[in-house]
């Protein structure tokens, strides 16, 4: 066992050398760099797509899905030791998806064998940019209060409604998204609807953030038609595949924290000579590095089955506010530098740009409230909770 | 991997009910607080450890322990915050065995403490915050041995030790790791003053003071000059020690404070049944949890001898003593008035956290050792 293990990391490790190109091993400058894929995405570079193409070749966008939709079909130990070789290398990611990081889980285990087939391997090549539909102008926290609504059509449903804060939904392919198709019931009339962006009646309006970016849009629906095979799970069982998804959602979310490496930050930020600064830095990087901790662990039950199903809540809770608060420390230590909004010498003022963002890590995915709420109820068991 | 081993698993099933019963509160603290005894904690427990098999659990199997390592001390270090359980195994079966492992000493110390007879002390401290680098008793050389002098404070334990592992500068300056030495001191030397103290939390620590204190070359722990070494595995596996007690007694006050607001009724609600109690309660559930991975981290680092191991360690005690406190201090706050009461346990927590926490070094200590192994 460990014998093949160490072969396949030999043979993985020498694959990679050998086809990852040299640009894709340099760090990505911005969210800008990383492969989106779907049919309007526009490749950087001649090597962006050369990595996308070979990867999924071998399934390896998704190493731990089946083969048979697409995937590299390795085991949880092989698909460590991928993700190993590749940041040994300083490889990126072939390609970013909310397909891959979303979606695909949800159809894993929702999903009819023929929407398995079609949707996953479309989502594996990168060929379909998919975005999420799940908030709505009154229905933020409140999600199972949400009111767009898919009318049954005989063969088909209309749907009607707003959906609001869909990432990217200007650039994506399809859509996949909660609809009421019954009222009597909140939580037990909802439905998960996977359609075409294309569709006529779907129209998109970018919002633009406090932090002078658009990566969220309104997104409105205007009769647009369904067929019926596009409902994934049971009809008014949606809210089932939400909150599968959301618990894969907030796991994404939650890893943010790490900034991707477990590096001090008061390594990275430059000398400071402000002992007060110093010392706050240092009290943060006592919490980033015992959650860095709890997140190698948390990945270990869950591969174990001895993780709680509420604690990804814990997770993202935890993770986003270290990440705020991982932000604010980089802005004291930025100074005036970390003020500056456009100039090429701040990288156009990607310190504030970032800092700003990340004040909707406590907000998007469910609000930290809500995670707290969560926590009490399903793990604390707290009355009335 | 970060999840316990099935022996680990049944070392922990095994302890928890033995510290939950032999080692309760009304057993073991407040009994010995009570009558006002000098060790602060009971012979007959610590025997009882003994025969366990806990007092050894560091000591290697050649030498008649059950050679494990710190994940599973913290297994049952974990279980003994929790009962805040009174006994010597963190100095003893923790820090002191990692101090004389592999030392001509040990052959000496390891079957006592392995029978549960003998209680061992570690002598860092000289001013009020720990600085190990700072030592600065003096240790000079006479005729086959040396001559000590100087004083020690927060010596654990320090009046009930048969044997007081004392870090002494026999070269150097303070503020300098070279030029350290540790000596095994017995007790009851000619020119050695205890002045036992007792803390807050109602165990026990000494000043010391060494006047013209003559020992043998024998007592040496390690090399001259170069004590360095086994000091600071002795002080890194009692910090990871201390952590994860600390967990323990985070759980702890923590369980009792859930207990609390699952039964207390105000307004006619359940006072658990406030958002404001609720969203407390389930932040310091998420900490408790990040400062066990941290413990457990740090145990799994120090038992690989992964040189990562000195930071998380550092990472781990801050982390724990902070949670510590928050999860004490919330305890007390949600029990209200009774929670203020000697009558009442959850008090206890509080004060038990104030010693482990500032035990081989505070949280900002701590903090500080985590920018200085970062380079920062």
């Amino acid at each position: 066992m460990t014998a093949d293990l160490e072969h396949f990391r030999a043979d993985t490790r020498a694959w990679l050398e050998a086809n990852c190109p040299a640009e894709m091993r340099q760090p990505m400058r911005s969210e800008k760099d990383a492969c989106w894929g779907g049919r309007n995405f526009t490749f950087q570079s001649p090597a962006q797509k050369q990595w996308l193409d070979v990867m999924a070749g071998r399934g390896w966008t998704v190493p731990d899905w089946p083969r048979e939709y697409g995937g590299g079909g390795l085991s949880a130990a092989e698909t460590k030791i991928l993700k190993e070789e590749m940041a040994a290398i300083g490889a990126r990611p072939p390609l970013t998806s909310f397909g891959i990081s979303m979606l695909g889980p949800a159809l894993l285990k929702f999903g009819t064998e023929s929407q398995k087939k079609h949707y996953l391997g479309q989502i594996a090549r990168g060929e379909i940019r998919w975005c999420q539909g799940y908030s709505e102008p009154g229905a933020g926290s409140d999600l199972a209060g949400l009111q767009t609504k898919a009318e049954d059509a005989g063969d088909h449903y209309v749907v009607n409604g707003q959906k609001v804060w869909t990432s990217y939904a200007d650039e994506a392919d399809w859509i996949f998204c909660l609809v009421r198709t019954s009222t009597e019931s909140k939580h037990g009339g909802i439905s998960f609807l996977l359609f075409d962006m294309e569709s006529p009646g779907v129209s998109t309006r970018p919002i633009l953030l406090i932090s002078g970016n658009s990566p969220f849009c309104e997104t409105f629906f205007d009769d647009v038609k369904v067929p019926k095979d596009q409902v994934v799970g049971e009809v008014n069982k949606g809210w089932d595949v939400a909150k599968y998804l959301l618990g894969h959602e907030r796991e994404m979310i939650s890893g943010m924290g790490l900034g991707g490496e477990r590096k001090a930050l008061g390594a990275a930020v430059g000398p400071i000579e402000d002992p007060l600064l110093r010392a706050e830095i240092a009290t943060f990087d006592v919490d980033a590095l015992a959650f860095a901790a709890m997140s190698e662990r948390f990945i270990d039950q869950l591969k174990a089955g001895e993780s709680h199903p509420a604690f990804p809540s814990v997770m993202k809770y935890a993770g986003t506010e270290l990440n705020k608060r991982r932000h604010e420390l980089i802005m004291a230590a930025g100074g005036s530098d970390a003020l500056e909004w456009d100039s090429e010498r701040s990288n156009k003022g990607k310190a504030p740009r970032d800092w700003l963002r990340t004040k909707a890590n406590s907000i998007e995915g469910g609000t930290s409230e809500i995670q707290l709420g969560i926590v009490a109820k399903h793990i604390l068991r707290l009355p009335g909770a | 991997m970060m999840t316990l081993t099935d022996d680990q698993r049944m070392l922990a099933d095994s302890v928890a009910p033995f510290m939950a019963e032999e080692g309760a509160i009304r057993a073991q603290l407040r009994h010995w607080r009570d009558i006002g005894c000098r060790d602060g904690f009971g012979h007959g427990l610590w025997k009882q450890f003994a025969e366990l098999g806990l007092t050894g659990i560091l000591i290697p199997e050649t030498q008649g322990g059950a050679g494990l390592g710190m994940v599973e001390a913290g297994v049952v270090l974990e279980e003994v915050g929790r009962n805040l359980t009174p006994s010597p195994f963190l100095t003893t079966a923790v820090a002191a065995v990692r101090a004389l492992e592999g030392s001509a000493q040990a052959e000496r110390w390891f079957p006592g403490i392995m029978a549960g007879e003998t209680v061992a002390a570690l002598a860092v401290d000289e001013g009020k915050h720990h600085d190990p680098a700072r030592v600065a008793l003096e240790a000079k050389r006479s005729g086959n041995g040396f001559t000590l002098n100087g004083t020690k404070q927060f010596v654990v334990h320090g009046a009930s030790a048969d044997i007081i592992l004392v870090a002494a500068r026999t070269a150097g300056a303070a503020g300098e790791r070279e030029g350290l030495t540790l000596f095994a001191v017995e007790r009851g030397m000619a020119g050695l003053g205890v002045d036992n103290a007792a803390l807050v939390d109602s165990s026990k620590a000494a000043h010391l003071t060494f006047d013209q204190v003559t020992v043998d070359a024998d007592a040496i722990v390690g090399e001259v000059d170069h004590g360095w070494a086994p000091l600071s595995r002795a002080l890194n596996a009692g910090r990871a020690g201390a952590a994860a007690e600390l967990v323990g007694v985070a759980s702890g006050a923590s369980a009792m404070s859930l207990d609390y607001l699952r039964q207390r009724k105000q307004f006619g609600k359940l006072i658990g049944e406030y958002q404001a109690l609720q969203h407390r309660a389930a932040h310091l559930y998420g900490e408790i949890e990040i400062a066990r991975a941290a413990a457990l981290k740090a145990a799994q680092l120090l038992d690989a001898g992964d040189p990562r191991a000195e930071l998380m360690v550092s990472v781990a005690k801050a982390k724990a003593a902070r949670v510590a406190a928050l999860a004490v201090q919330e305890g007390v706050q949600m029990h209200g008035g009774i929670g203020m009461t000697d009558e009442h346990d959850i008090g206890l927590y509080m004060k038990r956290e104030a010693v482990l926490g500032n035990l081989f070094g505070s949280a900002t200590f701590h903090a500080g050792e985590v920018a200085r192994i970062s380079g920062y």
